[in-house]
Protein backbone atom coordinates (compact mmCIF):
# COMPACT_ATOMS: atom_id res chain seq x y z
CA UNK A 1 0.00 0.00 0.00
CA UNK A 2 1.33 3.38 -0.92
CA UNK A 3 2.24 5.57 1.99
CA UNK A 4 2.41 9.24 1.69
CA UNK A 5 3.28 11.85 4.19
CA UNK A 6 0.42 14.26 4.51
CA UNK A 7 0.39 17.52 6.32
CA UNK A 8 -2.47 19.84 6.88
CA UNK A 9 -1.72 23.47 6.31
CA UNK A 10 -0.11 25.39 9.02
CA UNK A 11 -3.25 27.27 9.93
CA UNK A 12 -1.65 28.89 12.94
CA UNK A 13 0.79 30.93 10.86
CA UNK A 14 -1.70 31.88 8.17
CA UNK A 15 -4.44 33.09 10.41
CA UNK A 16 -2.14 35.08 12.59
CA UNK A 17 -2.89 32.78 15.49
CA UNK A 18 0.81 33.05 16.16
CA UNK A 19 -0.92 35.31 18.61
CA UNK A 20 0.32 34.33 21.93
CA UNK A 21 -2.05 32.51 24.17
CA UNK A 22 -2.44 35.21 26.70
CA UNK A 23 -4.17 34.43 29.91
CA UNK A 24 -7.85 35.22 30.00
CA UNK A 25 -8.21 38.68 31.44
CA UNK A 26 -11.70 38.05 32.67
CA UNK A 27 -10.32 35.63 35.24
CA UNK A 28 -8.87 38.62 36.99
CA UNK A 29 -5.34 37.40 37.76
CA UNK A 30 -2.40 37.75 35.34
CA UNK A 31 -0.45 34.57 34.71
CA UNK A 32 3.14 34.29 35.88
CA UNK A 33 3.98 33.08 32.37
CA UNK A 34 2.82 36.30 30.72
CA UNK A 35 6.25 37.89 30.57
CA UNK A 36 7.85 34.76 29.15
CA UNK A 37 5.37 33.72 26.47
CA UNK A 38 7.10 32.80 23.20
CA UNK A 39 5.84 31.75 19.81
CA UNK A 40 4.99 28.09 19.33
CA UNK A 41 7.52 26.01 17.40
CA UNK A 42 6.94 26.24 13.68
CA UNK A 43 8.13 23.57 11.25
CA UNK A 44 8.04 26.04 8.38
CA UNK A 45 10.65 28.16 10.09
CA UNK A 46 12.75 25.12 10.83
CA UNK A 47 12.73 23.64 7.35
CA UNK A 48 12.26 26.55 4.99
CA UNK A 49 14.86 29.30 4.95
CA UNK A 50 14.12 30.93 1.63
CA UNK A 51 10.46 30.35 0.83
CA UNK A 52 10.34 31.49 -2.81
CA UNK A 53 13.24 29.17 -3.62
CA UNK A 54 12.08 26.14 -1.61
CA UNK A 55 10.17 23.29 -3.20
CA UNK A 56 8.95 19.91 -1.99
CA UNK A 57 9.57 16.82 -4.11
CA UNK A 58 8.36 13.23 -3.65
CA UNK A 59 11.12 10.62 -3.54
CA UNK A 60 10.67 7.47 -5.59
CA UNK A 61 13.04 4.52 -5.46
CA UNK A 62 15.76 3.67 -2.96
CA UNK A 63 18.91 4.87 -4.69
CA UNK A 64 19.69 7.01 -1.62
CA UNK A 65 18.52 4.72 1.16
CA UNK A 66 21.98 4.76 2.72
CA UNK A 67 21.48 8.47 3.35
CA UNK A 68 18.13 7.87 5.02
CA UNK A 69 16.11 8.91 1.98
CA UNK A 70 13.36 6.41 1.16
CA UNK A 71 10.51 6.01 -1.30
CA UNK A 72 7.57 8.34 -0.65
CA UNK A 73 9.58 10.65 1.56
CA UNK A 74 9.30 14.37 0.99
CA UNK A 75 12.51 16.11 0.02
CA UNK A 76 12.88 19.77 0.95
CA UNK A 77 14.87 21.35 -1.86
CA UNK A 78 16.33 24.86 -1.81
CA UNK A 79 17.32 26.26 -5.19
CA UNK A 80 19.17 29.19 -3.65
CA UNK A 81 21.80 27.10 -1.85
CA UNK A 82 25.11 26.67 -3.63
CA UNK A 83 25.95 22.99 -4.08
CA UNK A 84 29.22 21.89 -2.52
CA UNK A 85 31.19 18.69 -2.46
CA UNK A 86 29.16 16.10 -0.50
CA UNK A 87 25.86 18.01 -0.73
CA UNK A 88 22.82 15.96 -1.54
CA UNK A 89 21.46 17.55 -4.66
CA UNK A 90 18.59 17.22 -7.06
CA UNK A 91 20.02 17.16 -10.54
CA UNK A 92 18.68 17.05 -14.04
CA UNK A 93 20.03 14.02 -15.80
CA UNK A 94 18.79 13.22 -19.27
CA UNK A 95 15.62 15.19 -18.73
CA UNK A 96 14.56 13.68 -15.40
CA UNK A 97 15.11 14.80 -11.84
CA UNK A 98 17.34 12.64 -9.71
CA UNK A 99 18.55 12.92 -6.11
CA UNK A 100 22.19 12.01 -5.53
CA UNK A 101 25.21 12.97 -3.50
CA UNK A 102 27.52 15.40 -5.25
CA UNK A 103 31.19 14.49 -5.48
CA UNK A 104 33.16 17.43 -6.73
CA UNK A 105 36.94 17.71 -6.76
CA UNK A 106 38.88 19.94 -9.09
CA UNK A 107 37.16 19.76 -12.45
CA UNK A 108 35.53 16.40 -11.98
CA UNK A 109 31.88 16.04 -11.00
CA UNK A 110 30.40 12.66 -10.14
CA UNK A 111 26.93 11.77 -8.87
CA UNK A 112 26.94 9.09 -6.19
CA UNK A 113 24.04 6.97 -5.07
CA UNK A 114 23.82 5.57 -1.53
CA UNK A 115 22.80 2.10 -2.54
CA UNK A 116 25.26 -0.54 -3.76
CA UNK A 117 22.91 -1.44 -6.58
CA UNK A 118 23.47 1.95 -8.21
CA UNK A 119 26.69 2.92 -9.97
CA UNK A 120 28.27 6.38 -9.80
CA UNK A 121 27.68 8.61 -12.79
CA UNK A 122 30.48 10.84 -14.01
CA UNK A 123 28.85 13.99 -15.36
CA UNK A 124 31.96 16.12 -15.87
CA UNK A 125 31.52 16.28 -19.63
CA UNK A 126 27.79 15.78 -19.80
CA UNK A 127 25.81 18.55 -21.38
CA UNK A 128 22.51 17.22 -20.14
CA UNK A 129 23.56 17.64 -16.51
CA UNK A 130 22.38 20.57 -14.42
CA UNK A 131 21.83 21.15 -10.72
CA UNK A 132 18.13 21.75 -9.94
CA UNK A 133 18.54 22.42 -6.23
CA UNK A 134 20.12 21.31 -2.97
CA UNK A 135 18.24 18.97 -0.64
CA UNK A 136 18.32 20.44 2.85
CA UNK A 137 15.98 18.05 4.70
CA UNK A 138 14.01 14.87 4.16
CA UNK A 139 10.67 14.20 5.81
CA UNK A 140 9.98 10.57 6.54
CA UNK A 141 6.64 9.38 7.89
CA UNK A 142 6.73 6.64 10.53
CA UNK A 143 3.07 5.70 10.15
CA UNK A 144 2.58 1.97 9.63
CA UNK A 145 -0.63 2.13 7.60
CA UNK A 146 -2.28 5.01 5.79
CA UNK B 1 22.42 64.13 -15.71
CA UNK B 2 20.52 61.93 -13.37
CA UNK B 3 17.71 60.09 -15.01
CA UNK B 4 15.07 58.01 -13.24
CA UNK B 5 15.39 54.29 -13.82
CA UNK B 6 12.20 52.30 -14.10
CA UNK B 7 12.70 48.61 -14.76
CA UNK B 8 10.02 46.33 -16.10
CA UNK B 9 10.70 42.74 -15.16
CA UNK B 10 8.73 40.48 -17.46
CA UNK B 11 8.68 36.67 -17.34
CA UNK B 12 9.39 35.05 -20.69
CA UNK B 13 6.42 33.12 -22.08
CA UNK B 14 5.29 32.80 -18.49
CA UNK B 15 2.81 29.91 -18.57
CA UNK B 16 5.12 27.81 -20.74
CA UNK B 17 8.05 28.62 -18.48
CA UNK B 18 6.00 27.47 -15.48
CA UNK B 19 5.30 24.15 -17.17
CA UNK B 20 9.04 23.69 -17.72
CA UNK B 21 10.12 24.17 -14.09
CA UNK B 22 9.28 20.58 -13.18
CA UNK B 23 9.75 19.19 -16.68
CA UNK B 24 13.41 19.69 -17.53
CA UNK B 25 12.85 17.39 -20.52
CA UNK B 26 10.91 20.25 -22.15
CA UNK B 27 13.77 22.70 -21.92
CA UNK B 28 14.40 23.44 -25.60
CA UNK B 29 11.22 21.93 -26.95
CA UNK B 30 8.13 23.58 -28.40
CA UNK B 31 5.47 24.04 -25.70
CA UNK B 32 2.05 25.71 -25.73
CA UNK B 33 -0.54 26.43 -23.06
CA UNK B 34 -4.27 26.59 -23.76
CA UNK B 35 -6.87 29.00 -22.41
CA UNK B 36 -9.87 28.09 -20.26
CA UNK B 37 -11.74 25.16 -21.73
CA UNK B 38 -8.76 24.32 -23.90
CA UNK B 39 -10.17 26.88 -26.30
CA UNK B 40 -7.19 28.66 -27.78
CA UNK B 41 -3.45 29.02 -27.42
CA UNK B 42 -2.44 31.67 -24.92
CA UNK B 43 1.24 30.99 -24.43
CA UNK B 44 3.98 29.66 -26.71
CA UNK B 45 7.59 28.81 -26.03
CA UNK B 46 10.15 30.35 -28.40
CA UNK B 47 10.49 27.02 -30.21
CA UNK B 48 6.73 26.90 -30.78
CA UNK B 49 6.81 30.47 -32.09
CA UNK B 50 9.55 29.51 -34.56
CA UNK B 51 7.41 26.65 -35.83
CA UNK B 52 4.76 29.20 -36.70
CA UNK B 53 2.20 28.35 -34.02
CA UNK B 54 -0.28 31.23 -33.84
CA UNK B 55 -1.14 33.07 -30.65
CA UNK B 56 -4.82 33.16 -29.69
CA UNK B 57 -5.63 30.69 -32.43
CA UNK B 58 -8.32 28.10 -31.64
CA UNK B 59 -6.72 24.90 -30.42
CA UNK B 60 -8.81 22.44 -32.40
CA UNK B 61 -7.67 24.06 -35.65
CA UNK B 62 -4.00 23.56 -34.85
CA UNK B 63 -4.25 20.23 -33.06
CA UNK B 64 -2.94 18.15 -35.94
CA UNK B 65 -0.09 20.53 -36.68
CA UNK B 66 0.94 20.52 -33.03
CA UNK B 67 0.85 16.74 -32.84
CA UNK B 68 2.93 16.31 -35.99
CA UNK B 69 5.56 18.68 -34.66
CA UNK B 70 5.71 17.10 -31.22
CA UNK B 71 4.59 20.25 -29.48
CA UNK B 72 3.82 19.69 -25.80
CA UNK B 73 0.31 20.96 -25.06
CA UNK B 74 -0.95 21.97 -21.61
CA UNK B 75 -4.26 23.16 -20.19
CA UNK B 76 -4.00 26.23 -17.96
CA UNK B 77 -2.78 25.23 -14.53
CA UNK B 78 -3.62 28.39 -12.65
CA UNK B 79 -2.79 26.92 -9.27
CA UNK B 80 0.78 26.37 -10.46
CA UNK B 81 1.10 29.70 -12.28
CA UNK B 82 -0.25 31.68 -9.34
CA UNK B 83 2.19 30.02 -6.95
CA UNK B 84 5.23 30.49 -9.19
CA UNK B 85 4.23 34.09 -9.83
CA UNK B 86 4.11 34.74 -6.09
CA UNK B 87 7.59 33.29 -5.78
CA UNK B 88 8.95 35.51 -8.55
CA UNK B 89 7.40 38.61 -7.00
CA UNK B 90 8.60 37.71 -3.55
CA UNK B 91 12.15 37.20 -4.87
CA UNK B 92 12.03 40.56 -6.63
CA UNK B 93 10.95 42.30 -3.48
CA UNK B 94 14.14 41.25 -1.76
CA UNK B 95 16.05 43.22 -4.39
CA UNK B 96 13.94 46.29 -4.38
CA UNK B 97 11.08 47.09 -2.02
CA UNK B 98 10.05 49.92 -4.34
CA UNK B 99 8.02 47.75 -6.67
CA UNK B 100 4.64 47.44 -8.28
CA UNK B 101 3.20 44.08 -9.26
CA UNK B 102 1.57 44.85 -12.56
CA UNK B 103 0.23 41.47 -13.64
CA UNK B 104 0.79 37.79 -13.01
CA UNK B 105 4.11 37.94 -14.81
CA UNK B 106 5.22 41.58 -14.78
CA UNK B 107 6.48 43.98 -12.18
CA UNK B 108 7.89 47.51 -12.24
CA UNK B 109 10.86 48.37 -10.05
CA UNK B 110 12.52 51.71 -9.42
CA UNK B 111 16.27 51.45 -9.62
CA UNK B 112 17.38 55.08 -9.27
CA UNK B 113 20.83 55.92 -8.03
CA UNK B 114 22.92 53.38 -9.91
CA UNK B 115 25.60 54.25 -12.43
CA UNK B 116 25.02 52.77 -15.87
CA UNK B 117 27.46 49.93 -15.43
CA UNK B 118 26.25 49.07 -11.97
CA UNK B 119 22.69 49.14 -13.22
CA UNK B 120 23.42 46.56 -15.92
CA UNK B 121 25.21 44.41 -13.39
CA UNK B 122 22.39 44.70 -10.90
CA UNK B 123 19.74 43.90 -13.46
CA UNK B 124 21.73 40.88 -14.57
CA UNK B 125 22.00 39.75 -10.97
CA UNK B 126 18.24 40.08 -10.55
CA UNK B 127 17.70 37.99 -13.64
CA UNK B 128 20.14 35.27 -12.62
CA UNK B 129 18.75 35.11 -9.11
CA UNK B 130 15.13 34.81 -10.20
CA UNK B 131 16.07 31.99 -12.53
CA UNK B 132 18.15 30.20 -9.90
CA UNK B 133 15.49 30.48 -7.20
CA UNK B 134 12.30 29.85 -9.18
CA UNK B 135 13.30 28.38 -12.52
CA UNK B 136 11.55 31.22 -14.38
CA UNK B 137 13.53 33.19 -16.98
CA UNK B 138 12.79 36.93 -17.11
CA UNK B 139 13.66 39.88 -19.33
CA UNK B 140 14.35 43.29 -17.92
CA UNK B 141 13.79 46.58 -19.74
CA UNK B 142 15.16 49.75 -18.13
CA UNK B 143 14.14 53.28 -19.13
CA UNK B 144 13.40 56.73 -17.69
CA UNK B 145 9.64 56.13 -17.55
CA UNK B 146 7.25 53.20 -17.10
CA UNK B 147 5.92 53.52 -20.64
CA UNK B 148 9.42 53.40 -22.10
CA UNK B 149 10.39 50.56 -19.76
CA UNK B 150 7.60 48.52 -21.30
CA UNK B 151 8.97 49.29 -24.74
CA UNK B 152 12.49 48.47 -23.55
CA UNK B 153 11.30 45.11 -22.26
CA UNK B 154 9.66 44.38 -25.58
CA UNK B 155 12.90 45.22 -27.42
CA UNK B 156 14.84 43.10 -24.96
CA UNK B 157 12.78 40.05 -25.75
CA UNK B 158 13.32 40.52 -29.44
CA UNK B 159 17.00 41.38 -29.54
CA UNK B 160 18.73 40.71 -26.23
CA UNK B 161 17.71 37.16 -25.59
CA UNK B 162 21.20 36.22 -24.45
CA UNK B 163 21.74 38.94 -21.84
CA UNK B 164 18.09 39.32 -20.96
CA UNK B 165 18.52 43.00 -20.07
CA UNK B 166 18.08 46.10 -22.18
CA UNK B 167 19.00 49.43 -20.67
CA UNK B 168 17.55 52.32 -22.63
CA UNK B 169 19.03 54.78 -20.12
CA UNK B 170 22.50 53.94 -21.35
CA UNK B 171 21.56 55.42 -24.73
CA UNK B 172 19.39 58.25 -23.54
CA UNK B 173 21.81 60.94 -24.63
CA UNK B 174 21.95 59.54 -28.16
CA UNK B 175 18.91 61.08 -29.88
CA UNK B 176 19.30 59.18 -33.13
CA UNK B 177 19.51 55.86 -31.35
CA UNK B 178 16.33 56.48 -29.39
CA UNK B 179 14.56 57.77 -32.49
CA UNK B 180 15.48 54.55 -34.24
CA UNK B 181 14.13 52.39 -31.41
CA UNK B 182 10.83 54.24 -31.38
CA UNK B 183 10.67 54.16 -35.16
CA UNK B 184 10.77 50.39 -34.99
CA UNK B 185 8.07 50.21 -32.34
CA UNK B 186 4.55 49.99 -33.68
CA UNK B 187 2.02 52.37 -32.18
CA UNK B 188 -0.19 49.48 -31.01
CA UNK B 189 2.66 48.08 -28.94
CA UNK B 190 2.76 51.19 -26.77
CA UNK B 191 1.38 50.66 -23.28
CA UNK B 192 -2.00 52.32 -23.12
CA UNK B 193 -2.57 52.44 -26.87
CA UNK B 194 -4.83 49.61 -27.94
CA UNK B 195 -5.95 48.35 -31.31
CA UNK B 196 -8.80 50.82 -31.57
CA UNK B 197 -6.64 53.87 -30.92
CA UNK B 198 -4.04 52.35 -33.19
CA UNK B 199 -6.54 52.21 -36.04
CA UNK B 200 -7.62 55.77 -35.37
CA UNK B 201 -4.03 57.01 -35.41
CA UNK B 202 -3.31 55.08 -38.59
CA UNK B 203 -5.95 57.12 -40.34
CA UNK B 204 -3.75 60.16 -39.65
CA UNK B 205 -0.66 58.39 -40.89
CA UNK B 206 0.69 57.60 -37.41
CA UNK B 207 1.91 54.02 -37.17
CA UNK B 208 5.14 54.20 -35.19
CA UNK B 209 5.88 55.27 -31.63
CA UNK B 210 8.29 57.89 -32.95
CA UNK B 211 5.63 59.56 -35.05
CA UNK B 212 3.25 59.70 -32.11
CA UNK B 213 5.91 61.03 -29.78
CA UNK B 214 6.63 63.88 -32.15
CA UNK B 215 3.04 65.12 -32.52
CA UNK B 216 2.16 68.28 -30.60
CA UNK B 217 0.48 68.01 -27.22
CA UNK B 218 -2.72 69.71 -28.24
CA UNK B 219 -3.36 67.26 -31.04
CA UNK B 220 -2.52 64.26 -28.88
CA UNK B 221 -4.85 65.34 -26.11
CA UNK B 222 -7.65 65.90 -28.60
CA UNK B 223 -7.17 62.50 -30.20
CA UNK B 224 -6.34 60.37 -27.20
CA UNK B 225 -7.50 62.37 -24.15
CA UNK B 226 -5.34 63.27 -21.21
CA UNK B 227 -4.26 59.69 -20.66
CA UNK B 228 -2.90 59.60 -24.20
CA UNK B 229 -1.01 62.79 -23.55
CA UNK B 230 0.56 61.26 -20.45
CA UNK B 231 1.69 58.33 -22.56
CA UNK B 232 3.32 60.64 -25.09
CA UNK B 233 5.05 62.70 -22.39
CA UNK B 234 6.35 59.47 -20.92
CA UNK B 235 7.73 58.52 -24.31
CA UNK B 236 9.66 61.76 -24.28
CA UNK B 237 11.21 60.81 -20.96
CA UNK B 238 8.94 62.80 -18.68
CA UNK B 239 7.70 60.52 -15.94
CA UNK B 240 3.97 61.06 -15.30
CA UNK B 241 2.95 57.64 -14.11
CA UNK B 242 4.32 56.72 -10.72
CA UNK B 243 4.69 53.29 -9.19
CA UNK B 244 1.47 52.20 -7.59
CA UNK B 245 2.50 50.67 -4.38
CA UNK B 246 -0.90 49.49 -3.24
CA UNK B 247 -3.18 47.68 -5.64
CA UNK B 248 -6.18 49.78 -6.70
CA UNK B 249 -9.28 49.09 -4.62
CA UNK B 250 -11.53 46.48 -6.08
CA UNK B 251 -14.61 47.73 -7.86
CA UNK B 252 -16.33 44.44 -8.57
CA UNK B 253 -15.90 40.72 -8.29
CA UNK B 254 -16.84 38.56 -11.19
CA UNK B 255 -17.01 34.83 -11.45
CA UNK B 256 -17.90 33.22 -14.73
CA UNK B 257 -16.74 30.61 -17.19
CA UNK B 258 -17.66 29.26 -20.54
CA UNK B 259 -19.18 25.81 -20.44
CA UNK B 260 -17.35 22.74 -21.71
CA UNK B 261 -20.58 21.61 -23.42
CA UNK B 262 -23.55 23.85 -24.17
CA UNK B 263 -26.14 23.91 -21.40
CA UNK B 264 -29.82 23.60 -22.22
CA UNK B 265 -31.37 22.59 -18.89
CA UNK B 266 -32.30 25.22 -16.36
CA UNK B 267 -31.12 23.03 -13.45
CA UNK B 268 -27.61 22.79 -14.91
CA UNK B 269 -27.40 26.54 -15.48
CA UNK B 270 -28.68 27.14 -11.96
CA UNK B 271 -26.05 24.82 -10.49
CA UNK B 272 -23.36 26.74 -12.33
CA UNK B 273 -24.66 30.11 -11.12
CA UNK B 274 -24.76 28.85 -7.54
CA UNK B 275 -21.23 27.50 -7.76
CA UNK B 276 -19.88 30.74 -9.23
CA UNK B 277 -21.71 32.79 -6.62
CA UNK B 278 -20.23 30.65 -3.86
CA UNK B 279 -16.78 31.27 -5.31
CA UNK B 280 -17.37 35.01 -5.69
CA UNK B 281 -18.66 35.27 -2.12
CA UNK B 282 -15.54 33.52 -0.86
CA UNK B 283 -13.45 36.14 -2.62
CA UNK B 284 -15.58 38.83 -1.10
CA UNK B 285 -15.01 37.59 2.43
CA UNK B 286 -11.35 36.98 1.85
CA UNK B 287 -10.93 40.64 1.00
CA UNK B 288 -13.14 41.72 3.88
CA UNK B 289 -15.76 43.28 1.64
CA UNK B 290 -19.51 43.28 1.29
CA UNK B 291 -21.58 43.76 -1.85
CA UNK B 292 -24.81 45.63 -2.50
CA UNK B 293 -25.55 44.73 -6.09
CA UNK B 294 -25.79 41.24 -7.56
CA UNK B 295 -25.85 40.65 -11.30
CA UNK B 296 -26.31 37.46 -13.23
CA UNK B 297 -25.74 37.06 -16.95
CA UNK B 298 -26.18 34.31 -19.43
CA UNK B 299 -25.36 33.98 -23.10
CA UNK B 300 -25.49 31.61 -26.01
CA UNK B 301 -22.58 30.97 -28.33
CA UNK B 302 -22.51 33.07 -31.48
CA UNK B 303 -20.63 30.25 -33.21
CA UNK B 304 -23.35 27.68 -32.74
CA UNK B 305 -26.61 27.30 -34.65
CA UNK B 306 -29.89 28.04 -32.92
CA UNK B 307 -31.55 31.08 -31.40
CA UNK B 308 -29.28 33.63 -29.82
CA UNK B 309 -30.00 34.97 -26.39
CA UNK B 310 -27.93 37.05 -24.05
CA UNK B 311 -29.36 38.60 -20.94
CA UNK B 312 -28.26 40.25 -17.79
CA UNK B 313 -30.24 40.82 -14.59
CA UNK B 314 -29.30 43.02 -11.68
CA UNK B 315 -30.65 43.39 -8.18
CA UNK B 316 -29.67 45.82 -5.47
CA UNK B 317 -29.98 44.65 -1.90
CA UNK B 318 -31.31 46.86 0.86
CA UNK B 319 -28.22 46.11 2.96
CA UNK B 320 -24.68 45.17 1.91
CA UNK B 321 -23.81 41.54 2.61
CA UNK B 322 -21.30 38.77 2.07
CA UNK B 323 -23.52 35.99 3.37
CA UNK B 324 -23.41 33.24 0.77
CA UNK B 325 -26.86 31.70 1.27
CA UNK B 326 -28.49 35.09 0.70
CA UNK B 327 -26.41 35.86 -2.38
CA UNK B 328 -27.04 32.39 -3.75
CA UNK B 329 -30.76 32.70 -3.22
CA UNK B 330 -30.97 35.94 -5.18
CA UNK B 331 -28.70 34.69 -7.95
CA UNK B 332 -30.72 31.55 -8.32
CA UNK B 333 -34.00 33.48 -8.55
CA UNK B 334 -32.57 35.86 -11.12
CA UNK B 335 -31.34 33.01 -13.24
CA UNK B 336 -34.79 31.48 -13.13
CA UNK B 337 -36.18 34.70 -14.57
CA UNK B 338 -33.76 35.15 -17.46
CA UNK B 339 -33.25 31.53 -18.52
CA UNK B 340 -35.09 30.50 -21.68
CA UNK B 341 -35.82 26.94 -22.66
CA UNK B 342 -34.53 25.44 -25.90
CA UNK B 343 -31.41 27.63 -26.04
CA UNK B 344 -27.83 26.41 -26.10
CA UNK B 345 -26.10 28.49 -23.47
CA UNK B 346 -22.36 28.77 -23.64
CA UNK B 347 -21.61 31.02 -20.71
CA UNK B 348 -23.04 32.09 -17.39
CA UNK B 349 -21.64 34.33 -14.73
CA UNK B 350 -22.20 36.44 -11.66
CA UNK B 351 -20.97 39.88 -10.75
CA UNK B 352 -20.86 41.47 -7.32
CA UNK B 353 -20.54 45.24 -7.18
CA UNK B 354 -21.17 48.14 -4.86
CA UNK B 355 -18.30 46.80 -2.77
CA UNK B 356 -17.59 48.20 0.66
CA UNK B 357 -15.35 47.27 3.50
CA UNK B 358 -17.20 44.89 5.81
CA UNK B 359 -16.14 46.93 8.77
CA UNK B 360 -18.24 49.83 7.51
CA UNK B 361 -21.25 47.57 7.44
CA UNK B 362 -20.96 46.45 11.01
CA UNK B 363 -20.52 50.00 12.15
CA UNK B 364 -23.67 51.35 10.55
CA UNK B 365 -25.96 48.40 11.10
CA UNK B 366 -25.33 47.95 14.75
CA UNK B 367 -26.77 51.35 15.49
CA UNK B 368 -30.03 50.71 13.65
CA UNK B 369 -31.04 47.13 14.21
CA UNK B 370 -32.81 45.19 16.88
CA UNK B 371 -31.10 42.66 19.07
CA UNK B 372 -32.55 39.71 17.11
CA UNK B 373 -31.18 41.01 13.82
CA UNK B 374 -27.79 41.63 15.42
CA UNK B 375 -27.73 38.07 16.68
CA UNK B 376 -28.74 36.73 13.32
CA UNK B 377 -25.99 38.67 11.58
CA UNK B 378 -23.47 37.43 14.11
CA UNK B 379 -24.63 33.85 13.56
CA UNK B 380 -24.39 34.26 9.79
CA UNK B 381 -20.91 35.65 10.15
CA UNK B 382 -19.86 32.71 12.33
CA UNK B 383 -21.28 30.22 9.85
CA UNK B 384 -19.34 31.82 7.01
CA UNK B 385 -16.19 31.89 9.10
CA UNK B 386 -16.47 28.19 9.93
CA UNK B 387 -17.25 27.23 6.33
CA UNK B 388 -14.30 29.23 5.04
CA UNK B 389 -11.96 27.75 7.64
CA UNK B 390 -12.96 24.18 6.81
CA UNK B 391 -12.65 24.77 3.07
CA UNK B 392 -9.27 26.34 3.60
CA UNK B 393 -8.02 23.48 5.74
CA UNK B 394 -9.37 20.54 3.76
CA UNK B 395 -9.59 22.01 0.29
CA UNK B 396 -12.02 24.16 -1.59
CA UNK B 397 -15.43 22.57 -1.94
CA UNK B 398 -15.18 20.40 1.19
CA UNK B 399 -18.27 22.13 2.46
CA UNK B 400 -20.54 22.71 -0.49
CA UNK B 401 -23.94 24.19 -1.00
CA UNK B 402 -26.42 21.60 -2.29
CA UNK B 403 -27.36 24.03 -5.07
CA UNK B 404 -23.86 23.75 -6.57
CA UNK B 405 -24.70 20.28 -7.81
CA UNK B 406 -22.59 17.16 -7.40
CA UNK B 407 -22.03 16.01 -10.98
CA UNK B 408 -21.45 19.40 -12.57
CA UNK B 409 -21.61 18.41 -16.24
CA UNK B 410 -20.94 22.03 -17.17
CA UNK B 411 -17.44 21.99 -15.68
CA UNK B 412 -14.57 23.42 -17.63
CA UNK B 413 -12.67 21.17 -20.04
CA UNK B 414 -9.02 20.73 -19.11
CA UNK B 415 -7.73 17.60 -20.79
CA UNK B 416 -4.04 18.39 -20.59
CA UNK B 417 -3.59 19.60 -17.04
CA UNK B 418 -0.18 19.19 -15.43
CA UNK B 419 0.05 18.31 -11.71
CA UNK B 420 -0.30 21.07 -9.15
CA UNK B 421 3.30 20.53 -8.10
CA UNK B 422 3.45 23.32 -5.57
CA UNK B 423 -0.01 23.39 -4.04
CA UNK B 424 -1.08 19.77 -3.57
CA UNK B 425 0.80 17.21 -1.47
CA UNK B 426 -0.60 14.43 -3.60
CA UNK B 427 0.75 15.99 -6.82
CA UNK B 428 4.38 16.66 -5.95
CA UNK B 429 6.98 16.23 -8.66
CA UNK B 430 8.79 12.91 -8.34
CA UNK B 431 12.54 12.57 -8.00
CA UNK B 432 14.38 9.25 -8.41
Amino acid sequence: MKQQTEFSENIAVQEGAGDMHASCVCAGFPSPADDYVEEALDLNRLLVHNAPATFFLRVKGDSMKGAGIHTDDILVVDRSVTPKHNSIIVAVLNGTLTVKRLWKKGNRIVLLAENPAHRPVDVTCMEEFEVWGVATSVIHSLRVNK
Amino acid sequence: MSVAAYALVDCNNFYCSCERVFRPDLKDKPVVVLSNNDGCIISRSNEAKKLGVQMAAPYFKQKLFLKRNNVAVFSSNYALYGDLSARVMSSLRSFCPDMEIYSIDEAFLRLDGFSTRDLMGYAQKIRDTIYAWTGIPVSIGIAPTKTLAKIASHICKKTCASTGVFNMNAHWGDGAYIDNLLERTSVEDIWGIGRRSGKKLARYGITTARQLRDRDNFWVQKMLTRTGLQTVLEMRGVSCIALEEAPPKRRSIRSSRSFGKPVTRKEDAREAVVAYMVRAAEKLRREHLTATTISVFIKTSTHRPGDQHAEYASHTLPEPTNYTPLLVQHASEMLGKIFREKHQYQKVGVLLSGLESQHNQQGSLLSLTSKEVEEQLAAQSRLMHVTDTINKKFGRGTVQYAGEGLGQPWKMKQDNLSPRYTTKWGELCEVF
